[in-house]
C-alpha cells in the first residue's frame, strides 16, 4: 500500500447534560487523554500546517478564507505572515485547541466542537484498522479517565451525523506523487469514492441532510456532499477536497486528503476503505486508460442516488453515455485494481474486496458480516419486525421508519465501548480482521513502517525533548550550540529511524 | 450481472419488503439476545435519547 491515514472527529455527549459546551467537553477530554498518557505526550506544532493553499495551484487569500479554515490561527502570527517557532511547553495553551500528540504516533485533540484522533501514517491497510481501533480504544480510556476526574460522564460516537442536521467528519489521507496531475487525479478518483459506500457505507436512518425524510441510507456522509471538487471541509462539502498540505516534501509528494467517507465501526470496511482507495490511485499514477470509461455524468447527484438505493440497482449516467451501477464500477474497478496490488496486503484487499462485491450481487444479507450499513440494516429489520403491527388497512406492517427506537438504535450503533456495533462484534456476528493484543499494542506504540515510529519513540521515551510535533516535524527543546529550539524535519514519510534517537538511546 | 433478490424496493414504510434472512446458526441465539437487550433498553428512552442527541457539524 501507500502510506496512509485516518482522523476521526468523534461525537460527544454528556448523558447528563445534553446541553453541555461541547468545545469545552472536548477540551477537557483531551485534558483526560494527557493524564491518561501519564506525561508521555506533547503539544503540536503548527509549523507544518498551510489550509489554504489548493491542490490545483493557487492559493487561497486569508481575509476571503472562512474562520473554519483557519486550523493555524492561534499561533499565526500576522506580523511575520507565518507560524514563528516559539518555546510551547510550559507557555499558555488555548483550551479550545487543545492538543496531545501521543507515543504511537497520533494526535489527539479539540477539533471545532468535538474530539479528533488523528492516527498515525500507516503503511498497509491492516496496520489503519488496528491503529484507528487503537484510536477508539484511546479515545474510550480518555473518556474513563474524565470520568474519574470530572466525577461526570461523558460518551463518544464514532459517526458523522446527528440527525438534526450537523455532520462531523472521518477523513482519510493518501500520499500520492506530486508528478500526478491534479486535475486528473479529481476526475478519476471521484467514481470510486462516490460508488464505493456500497461496500464501505456505515448506513444512516433518515433520509436528508436533517433526516427529514424517513427510511434508510447506506451512506452517514452522502446528504452532505454538495460539490464535485473544493477546499472547503465544513461547508459545501466536496467529493475532492483540494487542500494541498503534504505534510511531506512538497516537490515529491501530495496529499489527498479524503472527506467524503463514513465512520466505520467494523474492521472490514475500514480496511477496504483505505485499502481499494489506495489501489486505484496506483492506478491513476500509472496513468491506466481504463478509468476514463468509469467517470460519471453527474457524481453529486450520484451520492445520495447511490445511498438511497437499497436495490442497489440505480443505473448511474456515465461521462461516455453509457450508463452503469455501483456495483458494475465498482467490480470494473477491481478488476483494474488487480493489476496493482504491489505486496500481501494489497492481495488480501483485493480478495476481501471481491467477496464483498459477489456477495452483495447475490444477496445483500449475505454481507451481513462484512458490510457495516447492511449489518446495521439487518439488526433494524429484526427489531421492525418483532414489533409488526396491522396498519390502518388491517394489513401487518413492520415498524415504521419514523419510529424514534429505530433512530435511536441508529445512533447507538456507534457509541464506543458498549454500542450495539461492539456487541454485534462481541457476539460474533461480524468479522474481526486484528485481535486485542495487537489493538492494545498500538495503543501506546507507533507504527514502525512510518515516520510515526520517530514522533512516537521521541513523545514516548523523550517527552521531556520535545517542545511539540507535527506530522513532518519534532520540535527539541534543549541546551544546543545553536540555541534551545532545534527542529527535526521529517519529510520523507517514510523515515522510519532518526539519529539523534540512536545518539539518545545508545 | 447477478442482482440482489433480497432489496428489490427501497425501504419504504408502504412497500414490501423482504424478510430478515435467517442467521447462521452458531450467532442467532447470540444475536437474539442482543435484539431483546436493544428492545429493553429502547422501550423506554429512545425518543428522549434521539431528541438530546445535537451535535456541531464539524468537517
Amino acid at each position: 500500500m501507500r502510506v496512509a491515514g485516518i482522523e476521526t472527529e468523534y461525537g460527544i455527549v454528556d448523558p447528563a447534560q445534553p446541553q453541555a459546551n461541547p468545545i469545552l467537553l472536548s477540551s477537557r477530554l483531551v485534558s483526560a487523554c494527557r493524564l491518561w498518557a501519564n506525561g508521555r505526550t506533547a503539544p503540536w506544532d503548527y509549523g507544518g500546517e498551510d489550509p489554504l493553499q489548493d491542490q490545483r495551484g493557487m492559493r487561497r487569500d486569508r481575509a476571503k478564507a472562512g474562520a473554519d479554515m483557519l486550523t493555524d490561527v492561534h499561533e499565526w502570527d500576522p506580523a511575520h505572515g507565518r507560524i514563528s517557532l516559539r518555546r510551547r511547553r510550559g507557555s499558555w495553551e488555548d483550551p479550545a485547541h487543545l492538543n496531545a500528540v501521543l507515543s504511537n504516533g497520533a494526535r489527539f485533540y479539540v477539533d471545532h466542537a468535538h474530539p479528533e484522533y488523528s492516527g498515525p501514517e500507516v503503511a498497509t491497510a491492516h496496520e489503519a484498522v488496528v491503529w484507528d481501533r487503537a484510536g477508539d480504544a484511546i479515545a474510550l480510556a480518555a473518556a474513563e479517565r474524565y470520568a474519574v476526574e470530572e466525577d461526570l460522564r461523558v460518551e463518544l460516537y464514532k459517526n458523522n451525523v446527528d440527525g438534526k442536521g450537523a455532520s462531523y467528519g472521518t477523513h482519510e489521507n493518501f500520499l500520492v506523487r506530486r508528478d500526478v496531475d491534479f486535475d486528473e487525479l479529481a476526475r478519476l478518483i471521484t467514481s470510486h469514492l462516490v460508488t464505493r459506500q456500497v461496500v464501505v457505507g456505515a448506513g444512516r436512518v433518515g433520509l436528508g441532510q436533517r433526516g427529514e425524510r424517513p427510511g434508510f441510507q447506506i451512506s452517514q456522509r452522502a446528504d452532505y456532499m454538495e460539490t464535485e471538487i473544493g477546499l472547503e471541509t465544513t461547508l459545501r462539502r466536496p467529493i475532492v477536497n483540494t487542500r494541498d498540505e503534504p505534510h511531506a516534501d512538497r516537490k515529491r509528494w501530495r496529499r489527498l486528503h479524503v472527506i467524503i467517507g463514513d465512520a466505520n465501526c467494523l474492521d472490514v470496511p475500514t480496511f477496504l476503505k483505505v485499502g481499494t482507495t489506495s489501489l486505484v490511485l496506483s492506478a491513476i499514477e500509472a496513468e491506466d486508460e481504463r478509468l476514463d470509461a468509469l467517470v460519471l455524468a453527474e457524481p453529486v447527484a450520484a451520492v445520495s442516488r447511490i445511498s438511497h438505493d437499497l436495490s442497489l440497482r440505480a443505473e448511474l449516467p456515465l461521462a461516455s453515455g453509457e450508463v452503469a451501477t455501483a456495483l458494475e464500477i465498482q467490480r470494473a474497478l477491481l478488476t483494474i485494481a488487480r493489476d496493482y496490488a504491489a505486496d500481501a496486503d494489497d492481495v488480501q484487499v483485493i480478495a476481501r474486496w471481491e467477496q464483498v462485491l459477489d456477495a452483495l450481487g447475490r444477496d445483500i444479507f449475505s454481507a451481513s458480516k462484512d458490510v457495516e450499513w447492511v449489518a446495521k440494516l439487518q439488526l433494524l429489520g429484526r427489531l421492525r419486525d418483532k414489533h409488526s403491527a396491522p396498519g390502518p388497512d388491517g394489513a401487518v406492517a413492520p415498524l415504521p421508519w419514523t419510529d424514534p427506537r429505530l433512530a435511536a438504535l441508529d445512533l447507538q450503533w456507534s457509541r464506543l465501548g458498549d454500542g450495539w456495533a461492539a456487541r454485534l462484534s462481541a457476539a460474533g456476528a461480524v468479522t474481526r480482521l486484528t485481535d486485542d493484543a495487537e489493538v492494545a499494542a498500538a495503543v501506546h506504540a507507533a507504527p514502525q513502517s512510518t515516520r510515526a515510529a520517530v514522533r512516537g519513540a521521541f513523545v514516548g521515551a523523550h517527552p521531556e525533548l520535545v517542545d511539540a510535533a507535527g506530522w513532518s516535524t519534532v520540535v527539541l527543546d534543549r541546551e544546543t550550540a545553536h540555541g534551545r529550539l532545534e527542529v527535526l524535519h521529517l519529510d520523507d514519510p517514510l523515515q522510519t529511524s532518526h539519529p539523534l534517537l540512536e545518539q539518545l538511546d545508545g | 450481472m447477478p442482482q440482489t433478490h433480497a432489496s428489490g424496493q427501497p425501504y419504504e414504510d408502504d412497500a414490501p419488503e423482504p424478510a430478515p434472512p435467517a442467521a447462521k446458526a452458531e450467532s442467532s441465539d447470540a444475536l437474539d439476545s442482543l435484539l431483546d437487550e436493544i428492545d429493553d433498553s429502547l422501550q423506554t428512552n429512545a425518543e428522549q435519547f434521539v431528541r438530546s442527541f445535537v451535535q456541531k457539524g464539524g468537517q
